[in-house]
């Protein structure tokens, strides 16, 4: 594995192996060990979109680790703005650092920084395209929840046309032989290609506008927000914006396991009042981002993680 | 027989390249994919919709004067991946070329969807479709992995 582009670029065994490494680093990422793995090496965080916790949380996993971090800065300033192709940029970053995390407004930026760059490339989103790293985070929330990835009932939920986290994360349960339920308004729903790879993959797909009849049947809910600055007309935003709300009223039915994620920031589909119930892992699953964030830089730069790390009986 | 007979709707060429077994009603789109449906300084013929033993009907073009490049076979499997190709010199059949499609097409055609990173026309790396199927045909750009739809990406054509 060179980098880091779309679930497929792991195997099963690679995902297990990595949330392994991610579960003795928690004490590191909590800042209660100081484990120097990637000491001497430089994250270039190349964020040509706005990112608060995917590149907080990769500056955060590097110097817990002993690494550096250099960043492309505000794109309206740098020389993106002049016209510089994404190919010598990439060819500029690739000579400074040893590993480059990305996003990009366009689909298919990570696999061509991939194609242009020596170093690997972790991708942080592209477009509507795939966030892998998000997704691995997602499985390690999953599965320090529920003990096991195996054979869940997970609802994702709201804007599954753009929302490039549920595109991701869908392709990675369907291989653990997740029942998937897809709850989304008309004009959102998940992409007709996706829908035919995840059958053809023997998927238990199910398409609804129903999100809280079938939490009850829930292990995992996958909120996520309704992305205004993904459409190009007001209007089109405006017909399903606030599609759903979840209220803690709304969870009376629910397994007492389920659980529910989002890859934040929220709006108003997660009422606050959902914050205090034991379903509630988003903020976990924010600070997870770390912890995961950890496992994949080491395993990209072939660094061992310790098999027993002070403190690590987490 | 029959194919000989669908051969003599229109006069045998001197020099030039038979396309045969085109898809019925395809043969539009060909001339249109090797840029020749608005170009007069070749003679074109072309026959739509003839009796065909293997296709039950299919379109053949003879364009005179001018013999195929590999590129222009690479755009051809787009939509006739099955079609035969003849190279004639002084009336006589000198070569016989296949259409092979591969596993990707490199540098024939962009990608159709809008928003994928290729399309910005500076970017230097090449333009990479990748064949996920050949019955039907089916291609997804090897960036962002968009299915593609055939009828349009014949307006993308580098």
């Amino acid at each position: 594995m060179k980098g880091l582009i779309t679930m497929d670029d792991l195997t099963n065994d690679d995902i297990h192996s990595i949330l392994d490494d991610a579960e003795r680093l928690l004490p590191v990422a909590r800042g209660e060990t100081y484990l120097p793995l990637l000491q001497g090496k430089i994250l270039g965080n190349l964020f040509f979109e706005p990112s608060t916790r995917t590149r907080m949380s990769f500056e955060t996993a590097m110097k817990r680790l002993g690494g550096d971090v250099v960043n492309l800065g505000d794109v309206k300033t740098s020389s993106v703005v002049k016209g510089e192709t994404l190919f010598d940029t990439i060819q500029m970053v690739d000579g400074y650092t040893d590993i480059i995390a990305m996003r990009h407004p366009r689909q298919g930026a990570a696999r061509y920084a991939q194609d242009a760059a020596r170093v690997p490339i972790l991708n942080g989103g592209d477009g509507a395209g795939h966030h892998p790293t998000q997704t691995m985070l997602d499985l390690f929330t999953i599965q320090q929840s529920h003990g096991t990835l195996e054979g869940l009932t997970v609802i994702l939920a709201g804007d599954l046309r753009y929302g490039r986290t549920v595109h991701s994360l869908s392709h990675a349960l369907v291989r653990f032989g997740c029942r998937l339920i897809f709850a989304s308004p008309e004009l959102l729903r998940m992409p007709p290609e996706i829908v035919e790879d995840l059958r053809e993959h023997g998927a238990d797909v199910t398409e609804t506008e129903d999100l809280l009849g079938n939490i009850n049947q829930a292990d995992v809910v996958y909120m996520t927000r309704i992305q205004k600055e993904r459409f190009a007309d007001e209007d089109e935003y405006a017909k399903v914006a606030g599609a759903y709300k979840l209220h803690a009223r709304d969870l009376d039915n629910a397994k007492s396991e389920m659980v529910i994620l989002h890859p934040l920031p929220r709006v108003d589909e997660i009422h606050p009042s959902v914050d205090s119930t034991r379903h509630a892992r988003y903020f976990e699953q924010a600070f997870n981002g770390v912890v995961a964030r950890m496992a994949l830089l080491c395993r990209l730069l072939n660094i061992e993680v310790p098999a027993e790390i002070a403190g690590g009986d987490a | 027989m029959a194919d000989e007979h669908n051969m003599r709707r229109v006069t045998a060429i001197k020099n030039g390249t038979v396309i045969d077994h085109i898809p019925s009603g395809q043969a539009l789109k060909v001339l249109e994919l090797l840029s020749l449906s608005g170009d007069t300084s070749v003679p074109v013929s072309l026959v739509m919709n003839v009796p065909s033993k293997k296709m039950g009907s299919k379109d053949i073009i003879k364009v005179e004067d001018r013999e195929l490049t590999q590129s222009e076979l690479d755009r051809l499997a787009l939509v006739a991946p099955d079609c035969s190709i003849a190279i004639i010199r002084a009336y006589s059949v000198a070569e016989k070329l296949n259409v092979n499609l591969g596993e990707e097409v490199r540098n024939v055609v962009r990608c159709t969807f809008s928003n994928c990173i290729t399309q910005n026309p500076r970017e230097p790396l090449p333009h990479r479709l990748k064949v996920t199927k050949t019955d039907p045909l089916t291609l997804r750009c090897h960036y962002c992995q968009r299915p593609q739809d055939l009828d349009e990406l014949i307006h993308n054509l580098l």
